[in-house]
């Protein structure tokens, strides 16, 4: 607790605590979180910090798509769900991403090392259907290709160094 | 500021240049019809109910949040507009529950009017009626999150007005909820419990808890001796909620009426409002003289009292420790009324009348049990108090005037305006001039406290001292205070908060739909009340010098400390 | 009559480079970029004569002319003012903007100075999605180095005016690309539209005049002033000159980013841009604007793209994505994903856009099951209607265009997944 709170009022100090920061400030709480989320501890920080209500906290934070406040996994894969990937084999990635994971759309694997999760339109229309990890995408995917992007990236999540 | 020409519905009509097309239809008239809007908040423009056709404009547009333009045609009833209110209004009931014969509300639910007004007689869509759990959490209101259409006027009043931000818009689109964060029931955050949220809701999402089968139990109870308490806002108010106009004063109407309902006895909260100033102008003159906390800041409004335990905990040696004078009622009926009328107070219940919805938790407090018994059993909205008057077939207009019972039943004009805002500061200063400068106030009527300002300062003259007083109603405006005292920056002596906006008169327990002009009225009826009354000053009501001779003996003494005085709690956030 | 016409380098607004990596400052500097901020900062009436005269509109896709827009800011007495690219791409379909911002981020940055320059504004933001780190990266660098290169920051190559330029960055909600939602995002708020009036321009960022432009919009800025308004004009039509930045995608040989002069039919888009058809199967639909766009058959190809011309066919160029799908497509399956899209990114605020939705999407997916009736596509055409005619913002009036335009064009698909379709296809004596 006393470690999270350092974190918070770190990333506040560094951003300001002006409320029009409060999105990059829970971009960047959840980025130095190892289960990719804002915590409850961490909204009642930044409200104390920002001198705003928790509640007005909350309702920014759980209004965003790319603001989890429930633990995820430590990479984020997520999947285009949108008409032009759809149409170009969204599915068959799924069904393979799901099987090399062993977990289901929106789920996160027992080891907390990823999570998978629908994403709208990553603008790869021009090389559908594409996935993006962390800060990266992936496109004109195949099965096999999102599965060999898979498992390179559970060889690099292997030899991270977990404080 | 201009005067300008626009035709609706085919009436060239004219209007000022910046005022918006409901505004307009409204001053010639024409009625346009709303959900999400309410006076004195801003447009939201959610509902989109009031959508009308502007030529020239491709879409409709809302009627709140469109200003008026020099040649504007609008056309507010064509078959396009009525068609589409429709549908909307259709939308909303396919995510509402059909509960409309059962519901709190089913008297004065707005969105029931307006399916009446716009004749919707078919629901040609998915029902689909949320099944999400109430919350009933608290002594005083309730959560009905299946029924709310999210019009935002809670969030409005909770965040804007009030400042506790505990109500608010969260997630997106059909998952959108407007509540306390993480799903939180009421009791599991800061709410104050000041029922602002349940004044406005247009539906039945937020309500009063209805404590009317409790009461009726008690009084159906041979065995028990029930008593009431009637607040000095609701004889200003219960008439409104019978129908008549806000502001009729109905006092003598409102004690008959109990009387019918079967309770023992009548009695008046304005007789211990009476008790309170003799009890904290004593102790505001202890700290003047000691040097106790300064400034002192008024007790009695239970969701102010919580207020300030959640959000200024350090700060709450500032705070009276005098109960409200509900609280000092229940404690002196179950003592001194008990041991004067020779009735075992283990067979007495105490219910109160009240414009407000905290003091259904004030009551339930640790703390308010001196008497050894809980000291007020039951807490009656002013809704409710009609609820029942309704249920019994009371023709409330044709009742004939009856005085309240003593001994807790006579009372002064200082007592009375205890409901609006300032009038607790008031009333304490026409107690404290006379016993700080032993002289009689030449005026009884302190103006420069009185009104809707949200902060009013004012620096009393008492024979040469001067003495800077404040009063703030409304949460956002205690909050301002507050703020002020903690930097260390407030030189009053005595401040006086009401947690709602307009003070008493303007409580979460209030008739439907309270407004500036229903504050505006009831306000003046407070201050008639008091100019009507024969004692106007708190320290000349007889009966409660009887009360310090017979049972209290001196003010802030052994018994005053122990049953009408109390302790706070850090409850922090 | 062919209006095709292959863009020369000259005639080209935007010069992206070799695609592999994004154009360097000096690189830029190189071919002619920043002298049009010299030649702004030089003559601003100038330049902002050769905005209006070069007729150009917002390419975000509400296509507000952009010279009227820089009017009304300088038309404001407030002195604090801001100015806000719109970088938030999210119209499914699109990737125009990822495009500049990637590989041309200096000419964005250069319409963007000569923008708040005209203005009046010195303070800035570029908010960008968040599904776009490598942009964000980009242009955080690009802000860097041109402020290093007294290209922004104080007393811009050494004149009086300044621009101080911050990225943003958004955190997944489509919704933020509308304009007054996007306000209320940098704010630290929910994205969810604002009422207007007020009007950004009066009252926008912190209640202060603000000028918010989409990337394209402000990346044509530089060619403008450059090359002059009427080299401008004589690219594309009368109605609507100058280029698009069009984004192909689906089942055809060639998907990509390519710049099309206004008055190119789609079908000249598909064909000579996009190659045809990827594979033997026949083209069935194209959708053009993203979700919020229509979907069209192939016999209203033959539409220039052009706003008065597109208009009148009911036709929406919106971001500018044309997405192409052949034989094997269901429309039924891709009107299913778009308005499935915009229930997932719908505020809630307002009543016409969230009920609607909601009941929208129930209808279509009994449809898709086979298990709605005629009365449920009855149903489905008066909700569309009311979230165009009432919603509060352009979301939940463009979410039933999909819709709408297929039904008008392909309504036999629904109509043959309806439990009672054989009854009344019978009754009028069809073949289901």
């Amino acid at each position: 607790m006393e470690k999270l709170g350092k974190a918070v009022g770190d990333i506040v100090s560094e951003l300001g605590p002006e409320k029009g920061s409060l999105l990059a400030i829970l971009l960047a709480v959840q980025d130095a979180s190892l289960e990719s989320y804002v915590s409850e501890a961490a909204v009642n920080e930044i409200a104390r910090l920002l001198n705003t209500s928790r509640s007005m906290v909350y309702s920014t934070a759980s209004f965003y798509s790319e603001i989890s406040l429930m633990p995820r996994g430590r990479h984020i894969v997520r999947l285009c769900i949108n008409a032009p990937c759809e149409d170009a084999g969204k599915e068959e990635i799924r069904k393979a991403l799901e099987k090399e994971l062993g977990i289901k759309l929106g789920e996160t694997t027992s080891d907390k090392m990823f999570s998978l999760e629908g994403v709208s339109c990553l603008g790869a229309c021009n090389m559908s259907p594409a996935i993006k990890v962390d800060d990266k995408v992936y496109g004109d995917l195949t099965p096999a290709g999102a599965v060999r992007v898979m498992r390179e990236l559970k060889e690099a999540a292997k030899n991270e160094h977990i404080s | 500021m201009r005067s300008i020409d626009i035709n609706i519905n085919g009436e060239v009509l004219s209007v000022p240049d910046n005022i918006t097309i409901l505004e307009a239809a409204k001053m010639h008239g024409i009625k346009i019809p709303t959900l999400c809007h309410f006076p004195d908040q801003r447009v939201k423009a959610n509902c989109r109910v009031c959508v009308v056709e502007v030529e020239g404009n491709r879409n409709l547009v809302a009627s709140c949040s469109t200003p008026v333009r020099e040649g504007m045609k609008v056309r507010t009833n064509s078959a396009r507009v009525r068609e589409t209110v429709q549908t909307i209004l259709e939308l909303i009931f396919a995510n509402h529950p059909q509960e409309c014969l059962t519901c709190i509300r089913n008297a004065n639910c707005e969105l029931r009017e307006l399916a009446a007004e716009h004749g919707i007689r078919e629901i040609k869509t998915d029902m689909s009626t949320p099944l999400l759990p109430l919350d009933n959490s608290t002594p005083s209101i309730v959560r009905d999150p299946n029924k709310c259409i999210k019009c935002g006027r809670c969030a409005e009043v909770c965040h804007q007005v009030q400042t506790t931000g505990i109500l608010y818009s969260h997630y997106r689109g059909i998952n959108g909820a407007i509540t306390p964060e993480y799903g939180k029931t009421l009791a599991e955050v800061a709410c104050v419990l000041c029922g602002q949220c349940a004044a406005v809701c247009p539906v039945g999402a937020i309500h009063e808890k209805d404590d009317t089968a409790a009461v009726w139990a008690a009084l159906e109870n041979p065995k028990k001796h029930v008593v009431v308490q009637v607040a000095p806002a609701v004889r200003v108010s219960i008439a409104e909620e019978m129908g008549q106009a806000p502001g009729t004063i109905a006092i003598g109407k409102l004690v008959t009426a109990l009387r019918r309902l079967g309770f023992n006895k009548v009695f008046d909260t304005d007789f211990t409002a009476d008790l309170t100033i003799i009890e904290e102008g004593n102790e505001l003159l202890q700290r003047l003289k000691t040097g106790g906390t300064l400034p002192m800041i008024t007790s009695c409004s239970p969701g102010w009292v919580k207020f300030i335990e959640h959000n200024y905990p350090e700060q709450l040696d500032h705070v009276s420790t005098c109960k409200s004078p509900q609280q000092m009622f229940g404690a002196l009926a179950k003592t001194y009324y008990a041991e004067k009328s020779g009735i075992d107070p283990k067979d007495i219940v105490v219910v109160s009348i009240m414009p407000c919805t905290a003091k259904k938790y004030e009551c339930t407090r640790p703390e308010m049990k001196s008497s050894g018994y809980q000291d007020v059993d039951y807490v009656l909205t002013t809704r409710e108090f009609g609820r029942m008057l309704r249920q019994s077939g009371v023709d409330f207009k044709a009742l004939v005037d009856s005085e309240f019972d003593n001994p807790l039943g006579m009372s002064t004009g200082a007592a009375a305006i205890f409901g609006a805002t300032g009038g607790v500061m008031e009333a304490a200063l026409r107690t404290v001039y006379e016993v700080v400068t032993g002289k009689e106030l030449a005026k009884l009527e302190f103006e420069s406290v009185r009104g809707l300002e949200g902060i009013k300062e004012a620096t009393v003259d008492l024979d040469g001292l001067p003495v800077k007083v404040a009063v703030a109603h409304g949460l956002g405006n205690a909050r301002k205070i507050m703020d002020k005292i903690k930097a260390g920056e407030a030189d009053y002596a005595f401040v006086e908060v009401m947690a709602c906006p307009g003070g008493c008169i303007g409580g979460g327990g209030q008739p439907y739909v309270t407004k500036k002009e229903t504050r505006m009225a009831r306000m003046d009826a407070i201050y008639q009340v008091d100019e009507n009354m024969p004692l106007r000053k708190s320290h000349d009501n007889p009966a409660i010098k009887q009360l310090y001779k017979d049972f209290l003996k001196e003010p802030l003494g052994e018994k005053s400390h122990h049953l009408l005085h109390t302790h706070y709690q850090k409850r922090g956030l | 009559m062919s209006t095709f016409r292959e863009l020369d380098s000259y005639d080209r607004v935007f010069n992206f480079g070799n695609y592999d990596s994004s154009v360097s400052l000096s690189e830029y500097q190189q071919n002619g970029g920043y002298e049009a901020l010299r030649m702004a900062i030089g003559n601003p009436k100038q330049a902002l004569e050769e905005i209006c005269r070069a007729g150009l509109r917002g390419r975000g896709g509400a296509a507000f002319p952009a010279g009227l827009k820089l009017k009304m800011m300088q038309g404001n007495t407030e002195k604090q003012r801001y100015i806000v690219c719109n970088a938030d791409e999210g119209e499914p379909g699109t990737f125009k903007d990822r495009f500049i911002m990637n590989h041309i981020p200096f000419q964005l940055l250069e319409g963007l100075t000569i923008a708040a320059i005209l203005a009046g504004a010195e303070d800035g933001f570029v908010y960008i999605r968040h599904e776009y780190p490598l942009a964000q990266e980009t242009i955080k660098r690009s802000i860097a180095e041109a402020e290093a290169a007294g290209l922004l920051g104080d007393n811009i190559l050494g004149s009086e005016f300044s621009l101080h330029l911050k990225i943003f960055s958004g955190a997944g909600s489509y919704l933020c690309g509308e304009e007054t939602a996007l306000l209320s995002s940098i704010e630290g708020k929910k994205g969810r539209p604002r009422v207007k009036p007020p009007f950004p321009i009066e009252s926008g960022l912190w209640g202060k005049p603000t000028l918010i432009n989409n990337v394209e919009t402000l990346a044509n800025i530089p060619s403008i002033i450059a090359k002059g308004s009427d080299w401008y004009r004589s690219l594309g039509t009368e109605d609507s000159p100058g280029t698009k930045l069009i984004s192909l995608s689906g089942d055809v040989k060639r998907r990509g980013l390519y710049e099309v002069p206004f008055g190119t039919t789609f079908r000249e888009i598909i064909e000579n841009y996009g190659g045809g058809m990827k594979e033997v199967f026949t083209l069935k639909a194209v959708n053009i604007g993203g979700s919020s766009g229509v979907v069209v058959p192939p016999e209203e190809l033959d539409c220039p793209m052009e706003y008065g011309k597109c208009a009148e066919r009911g036709i929406t160029i919106g971001s500018g994505a044309v997405y192409v799908m052949d034989e094997q497509r269901s429309i039924l399956g891709n009107v299913h994903n778009r308005v499935h899209f915009f229930l997932h990114e719908s505020c809630g605020k307002c009543t016409p856009c969230r009920e609607g939705l909601r009941q929208v999407n129930r209808i279509i997916d009994r449809v898709i099951e086979g298990e709605a009736s005629l009365k449920d596509i009855d149903n489905l055409e008066r909700f569309t209607r009311c979230m165009q005619e009432a919603s509060f913002c352009g979301l939940g009036q463009a979410a039933g265009n999909s819709l709408i335009s297929s039904l008008k064009y392909f309504r036999k698909e629904y109509e043959n997944s309806c439990v009672d379709c054989v009854e009344k296809t019978a009754e009028r004596g069809e073949l289901c």
